[in-house]
């Protein structure tokens, strides 16, 4: 049983080793800022869910699963957040290739002031 | 300080996932943690009030569980779709930026949607327009319009999954209709 475990653990680690790893790649061969979003948010956040997972397999203690499942919670809900951000820094500083895009529903609608509420 | 504000913070919901929280980082569940917990979620909700949570929201554990498990699935699916596109040599990805409207009109369900949108397939929420309720969606992998079409599509159908789950009847109602 502990052996299975360890296994699964094992099978996880690498894993999400290697979809960080991929998504890493992703940041070097992606053209813009927009598309390196996509690699920094999908391969890098399941790859991290399987190194959680893969750890909460081999640690096994129910402390350390609380810690591990939180961190897999805030990195659900910071990780978009994140991606948000940078990708509207991004558009709004013109710092995109805009010759990837096929069609752009945002140009020419202005930015909206920094209202509050907004 | 307005006496509303204060007690839209203090929900017992708010509180009880607060204390959760409190109790799963320290690892710990005893009477004097959770007690402690209580007390600082009470000290910092008084401190840093937050405007009133939006009523009217329902958990549907059925359909919050079909959700978990699609959204599960396509976690997967995104990782692969863009591992793909990271080794597609000697081609740039074609991009799209789209405009989609949602249907609900509530603030914690746009910002649901967002969050979901961009671990699943193909899109990344670059600009939201909270008045018109609008989501500004970049897309990898997108060649013509009937692509495009299918990315509206793929958002709409995400809001509808998780207006099902955990949204109020009145958006049920507006994503049902349509």
């Amino acid at each position: 049983m502990t052996g299975a475990l360890d296994a699964a653990a094992g099978v996880c680690l690498v894993l999400g080793s290697l979809l960080s790893l991929i998504a890493g790649v992703g940041l070097l061969r992606f053209p813009d800022t927009l598309t390196r979003m996509h690699a920094a948010a999908k391969p890098q956040v399941l790859g991290l869910l399987l190194v959680l997972v893969g750890l909460g397999l081999r640690l096994r203690d129910p402390a350390d699963i609380c810690m591990l499942v939180l961190i897999a919670a805030f990195q659900l809900l910071t990780v978009p957040v994140a991606a948000h951000m940078a990708g509207r820094a991004a558009y709004r500083t013109r710092r995109i290739r805009r010759d990837l895009l096929i069609s752009d529903d945002l140009a020419g609608t202005q930015p909206p002031q920094n209202k509050p509420g907004l | 300080m307005s006496g509303r504000t204060r007690r839209g913070t203090m929900t017992p919901g708010f509180t009880l996932g607060m204390v959760i929280i409190w109790v799963l980082l320290w690892g710990d569940l005893s009477v004097a943690n959770v007690l402690a917990g209580t007390a600082l979620v009470v000290l910092m909700a008084l401190l840093f009030p937050q405007p009133p949570p939006e009523r009217g929201q329902h958990l549907r554990p059925l359909a919050c569980l079909r959700f978990l498990g699609r959204f599960a699935v396509e976690l997967v699916q995104a990782s692969a779709q863009v591992t793909r596109a990271i080794f597609r040599f000697g081609r740039e990805p074609s991009c799209a930026v789209v405009a989609v409207d949602l249907r609900s009109r509530s603030d914690l369900m746009l910002t649901l949607i967002a969050l979901a949108l961009s671990l699943v397939p193909g899109s990344v929420i670059i600009e939201v327009r909270r008045a018109t309720g609008t989501l500004y969606v970049h897309s990898l992998d997108v060649s013509d319009q009937e692509g495009i079409e299918r990315v509206r599509r793929q958002v709409r159908d995400l809001e509808r999954r998780l207006v099902r789950a955990v949204g109020s009847t009145s958006d049920l109602r507006r994503v049902e209709r349509s």
